[in-house]
């Protein structure tokens, strides 16, 4: 089990580019970032990156704010 | 009317080595649809512009970052929701991350009633993000000390507060403001409190550098129209701080002179 956003998923050793691909977003796309418990994941470390069990991913995207 | 047209020349708005066209920075925040934050873009003129980080949400609809992208503006990110400098830091990193700048606007909140920055965490965030070569614009309170200890540790400007985030209060504290400008050697931005154009332009003739704006273009009841208004004010108060004010008197004195004055007493019957 890990958690993808406050999620629970059955996606243990899934890779970041694989859960950012479930969310329907590109590996490459601008404006995307990636932190698993509270540490940035660098973009270039995403389709390598397994996520272990209970882990936390935070799955970030560009949004308005002043 | 812009300053182009205007024959007077002014010095270029320079914030963490980079020169900016616009003296007035727009929030993305508060918009309700994509097109009009385009257009309030266009109306304000502005090539900075603030923007933040959420979860992904799978149901979005419309890209932001493509929008900004056909406006041509620079993105600067904010930390907006942070309560601690830890998370304040990581944030900006994640930014980094996302946009591909190390431009942060530095928000470090004390708690969700006034969003009033908290100090301490605000300074050691702005310390540890300047070291790792990020170019910080914190959003402070309006304390000549804080703004001074912020410039101290290598902030690129200091945006204080003119009064809450999104209360539309204007300027509460001119004084502390004027203080700020007094001895700032970075730009100085106001950054929250603006509620309508008047408020833009008070702080360009107190000396600001710039003003950050979102909230009164986002909420007002048309925003293409409040941003022209507050373009133009930034603009106006610009030129009114450099043309110099006429000191405050408690008197009257008269524009046209007594000299001269004609005599027109009647005859003494």
């Amino acid at each position: 089990m890990i958690f993808v956003n406050g999620e629970p998923r059955e996606r243990t050793g899934a890779t970041i580019a694989e859960l950012l691909s479930d969310l329907g977003v590109e590996a490459r796309a601008r404006g995307v970032a990636v932190a698993v418990d509270g540490e940035v994941v660098p973009r270039a470390e995403w389709p390598a990156r397994r996520v272990n069990d209970g882990e936390r991913v935070e799955a970030l995207s560009a949004m308005q704010g002043g | 009317m812009s300053t182009e047209q205007i024959p007077v020349t002014d010095t270029p708005f320079e914030v963490g080595g980079r020169t900016l066209r616009s003296r007035l920075i727009l929030g993305t925040g508060g918009f309700k649809r994509l097109e009009t934050l385009a257009e309030a873009i266009r109306a304000t003129r502005a090539e900075l512009v603030t923007i933040a980080l959420r979860r992904i949400d799978p149901k979005a609809r419309g890209s932001l970052t493509d929008v900004l992208d056909e406006c041509g503006v620079e993105l600067l990110p904010n930390t907006a929701g942070c309560y601690t400098a830890r998370d304040a830091v990581v944030t900006a990193k994640l930014a980094r991350e996302a946009f591909g700048t190390d431009w942060v606007k530095l928000e470090v909140i004390g708690d969700d009633r006034t969003l009033l920055p908290d100090a301490p965490e605000l300074l050691l965030a702005a310390e540890e993000l300047v070291d790792d070569g990020f170019t910080v614009l914190p959003y402070t309170n309006d304390d000549p000390i804080l703004a001074r200890r912020l410039e101290d540790v290598g902030c690129a400007a200091v945006m204080p507060l003119g009064s809450p985030i999104g209360s539309g209060m204007g300027i509460r504290n001119p004084y502390n403001l004027s203080l700020i400008v007094e001895r700032a050697n970075v730009p100085v931005i106001l950054d929250a409190g603006v509620g309508t154009a008047s408020d833009a332009a008070l702080a360009m003739e107190l000396g600001c550098d710039g003003v950050l704006c979102a909230s009164a273009i986002a909420r007002a009841h048309d925003p293409v129209a409040m941003a022209h208004a507050i373009r133009a004010a930034v603009e106006a108060g610009r030129l009114a701080r450099g043309a110099g004010r006429i000191p405050r008197r408690l008197h009257a004195e008269a524009s046209t002179p007594d000299d001269g004055l004609a005599d027109l007493t009647p005859p003494v019957e």
